[in-house]
């Protein structure tokens, strides 16, 4: 009876496999424990305090890139949200571009222009296979090279080059100004509107309308109108020369720049193979079955080649944008004030709790990537196909 | 009779492969023809020409009195008339039965929603398989997707219709549940052109028999003659290798 209960227990497929799973969960809690414990009892012999106080204690430094107020004088935790304010910032700037140079680039890829082609096909081999911090001291150091301040390039009126930084007239708010936004936001609302208007009268009488362009149109030009109706409520503060610097506007500072083209350029090389692949994986016979159908080929792209490409494209693409975000880390070598940067340098140095700020950082990285993922794979299952096909 | 489709000394070749020898062929409104021919015989090159799927290179192609060039006009006026179904079904994956079938005539036609989801029902209704419209093509098997197929491409209305080895990726159980809405088609009268190893199906619906070997038309004779006084030796092995097995 005993044998007959331990050999179920052993032979059993889902009793030993429940079994084995008990034995590596409660040995991984018990390594973790006593890695716990045994850190805790070194940091304390030493006498090195640990916990999470110092989050309140003044930082006693700068950072020149914030999006919010911060001077020294704000606490560890003030600096932690400004770092991660920064590393989010180019996360989502450095997808964003890196998306729209991806596309092209990968639509080029399989233009039938021999030279578009073949450029786009160098880019693609030199940017990928060259390390990603390389190209970003790069472009940083390019831009450091712009003329200094008193030799600034002067683009447009207002607008400077010079290697402190991209200086540019500054929009000061005049009273007013807010019904403008208001109108961008309704006229955005109505556009919506106007599509599912459209699209319900296409369906009523098979006419199709430019929507595209009408609610472009209206988009741009209604807060246009109303800013002009409402007395040009807008001014620009500029940017002028004054001693060793510029006084006035706003400067987007060369080490976001910096970041910003390193990080994009490289991973929109991996874009651009990704969306390459998706659209070639779209078989022939799809395009030929739609052209039988005497489809043209914008619509033939639009409503049978894209949607069948995302499907392929979208997982590979998520592992681009948790790659750049993650890339984003390597702003401590250009002294771009990021997450690490700020909080996971300086002030790590300053109060020596490597332990807490590290985990810190950490759990913060892996929050972001599971948002960016969780998002992802939501907008994943929308565009895959039912049934085995 | 009408005359709709005319090939005149039609050549093609991929590189320096010589696809399509100088192949004259005439359709009439109406008629059914079947074509058969071993494998890499052109065949299949011959009636994707016909609506431009390929370009032929030497010689004339006239569908309904339009010459098919590089004009795009042309090209897409003799596409709107000429239906065509593929060996491997090619359903686009992503929109479901229905929407397979009304997508043509909504963006082409620029048809009502209502309208064109009408015919598309009233077609499914013809390959017997209402009830699958808001299926997806994942969901059904090789036969009902063939059936899908044809449906998508009555729906645009064609006058004539190709079929490029229709019934050749399906099991031999869905084979009859396509060939019997390809029989009934025909008896409506549909002008037909139609590529397969189905003798079976080719004894009860061909006009006329086409038999091509290395890019040329070999023999072509009505079904009576072509299966029992086939002129040529070439014709006579082929026959003798796919009838008696």
């Amino acid at each position: 009876m005993q044998t007959n209960f331990l050999r179920k227990i052993i032979f059993d497929e889902k009793s030993r496999s429940l079994l084995i799973q008990t034995l590596v969960i409660g040995l991984f809690a018990l390594f973790i424990y006593l890695i716990a414990q045994q850190t805790a009892y070194n940091l304390e012999k030493r006498g090195i305090s640990s916990g999470f106080d110092f989050l309140n204690l003044s930082a006693g430094y700068d950072i020149s890139i914030r999006l919010i107020p911060f001077t020294s004088e704000d606490t560890h935790f003030r600096a932690y949200f400004v770092g991660l304010l920064n590393t989010l910032m180019i996360a989502v700037c450095g997808c964003f571009l890196a998306t729209i140079i991806g596309f092209l680039v990968g639509v080029i890829r399989l233009s039938s222009n021999w030279l578009f082609r073949n450029i786009a096909y160098v880019y693609v081999e030199f940017t990928r296979n060259v390390p990603v911090l390389l190209q970003i001291i790069l472009y940083y150091s390019i831009l450091l090279h712009l003329p200094k301040i008193k030799q600034a390039i002067e683009i447009f009126d207002g607008f400077f080059l010079t290697n402190r930084g991209f200086f540019s007239p500054s929009p000061i708010f005049k009273e007013g100004f807010s019904l403008v936004l208001w109108s961008f936001l309704i006229a955005i609302i109505a556009s919506i509107l106007i599509k599912k208007i459209l699209k319900k009268k296409q369906e009523q009488t098979g006419q199709q309308y430019p929507i595209f362009l009408i609610n472009s149109a209206l988009i741009i030009f209604t807060p246009i109108l109303v800013y002009y109706i409402m007395g040009r409520p807008l001014e620009f503060d500029a940017p002028v020369l004054k001693g060793f610097n510029f006084k006035g506007g706003m400067v987007i500072r060369p080490e976001f720049l910096g970041m910003l083209f390193g990080l994009s350029i490289y991973t929109a090389a991996f874009i651009s193979e990704t969306v390459r692949s998706g659209i070639i994986a779209v078989s022939k016979g799809q395009r030929e079955a739609s052209q039988a159908l005497g489809l043209k080929n914008n619509l033939v792209m639009r409503l049978i080649v894209i949607p069948q490409a995302l499907r392929v494209i979208i997982p590979p693409l998520t592992s681009q944008y948790l790659n750049l975000t993650k890339n984003s880390s390597l702003g401590i070598a250009i002294g771009y004030a990021d997450l690490v940067h700020g909080f996971g340098g300086i002030s790590l140095n300053q109060t020596g709790r490597a332990i807490e700020i590290m985990l810190m950082v950490m759990l913060t990285y892996l929050t972001i990537s599971l948002t960016i993922s969780l998002f992802m794979n939501i907008y994943n299952k929308s565009v895959q196909f039912k049934g085995n096909a | 009779m009408e005359q709709v489709i005319q090939l005149e000394k039609v050549n093609k070749w991929y590189d320096d492969f010589h696809v399509l020898k100088d192949i004259d062929l005439s359709v009439q409104r109406g008629q059914k023809i079947v074509v058969c021919g071993p494998s890499g015989s052109g065949k299949s090159t011959m009636i994707r020409c016909i609506n431009r799927l390929e370009a032929h290179q030497k010689g004339h192609i006239v569908v309904h009195n339009t010459e098919l060039t590089n004009d795009l006009k042309n090209i897409d006026m003799i596409r709107k008339n000429v239906g065509m179904v593929f060996q491997q079904f090619n359903l686009f994956p992503h929109l479901s039965v229905i929407d397979n079938i009304s997508l043509a005539p909504i963006w082409v036609k620029k048809m009502p929603k209502k309208e064109a989801e009408d015919i598309a029902m009233s077609y499914l209704e013809k390959v017997k398989i209402p009830e699958q419209a808001q299926k997806f093509p994942g969901q059904l098997s090789g036969g009902q997707q063939q059936r899908v197929a044809i449906a998508r491409s009555l729906a645009m209305n064609p006058d004539i219709m190709l079929f490029d080895e229709p019934t050749s990726a399906l099991d031999p159980e869905m084979i009859k549940e396509v060939l019997d809405v390809m029989i009934q088609l025909a008896e409506e009268g549909m002008t037909m052109l139609v590529v397969t190893h189905e003798m079976g199906f080719a004894k009860t619906v061909a006009d006329q028999m086409i038999f091509m070997d290395e890019g040329k038309i070999v023999e072509q004779a009505t079904p009576d003659e072509f299966f029992n006084n086939p002129k040529s030796d070439r014709t006579k092995l082929f026959l003798s290798q796919i009838l008696n097995h």
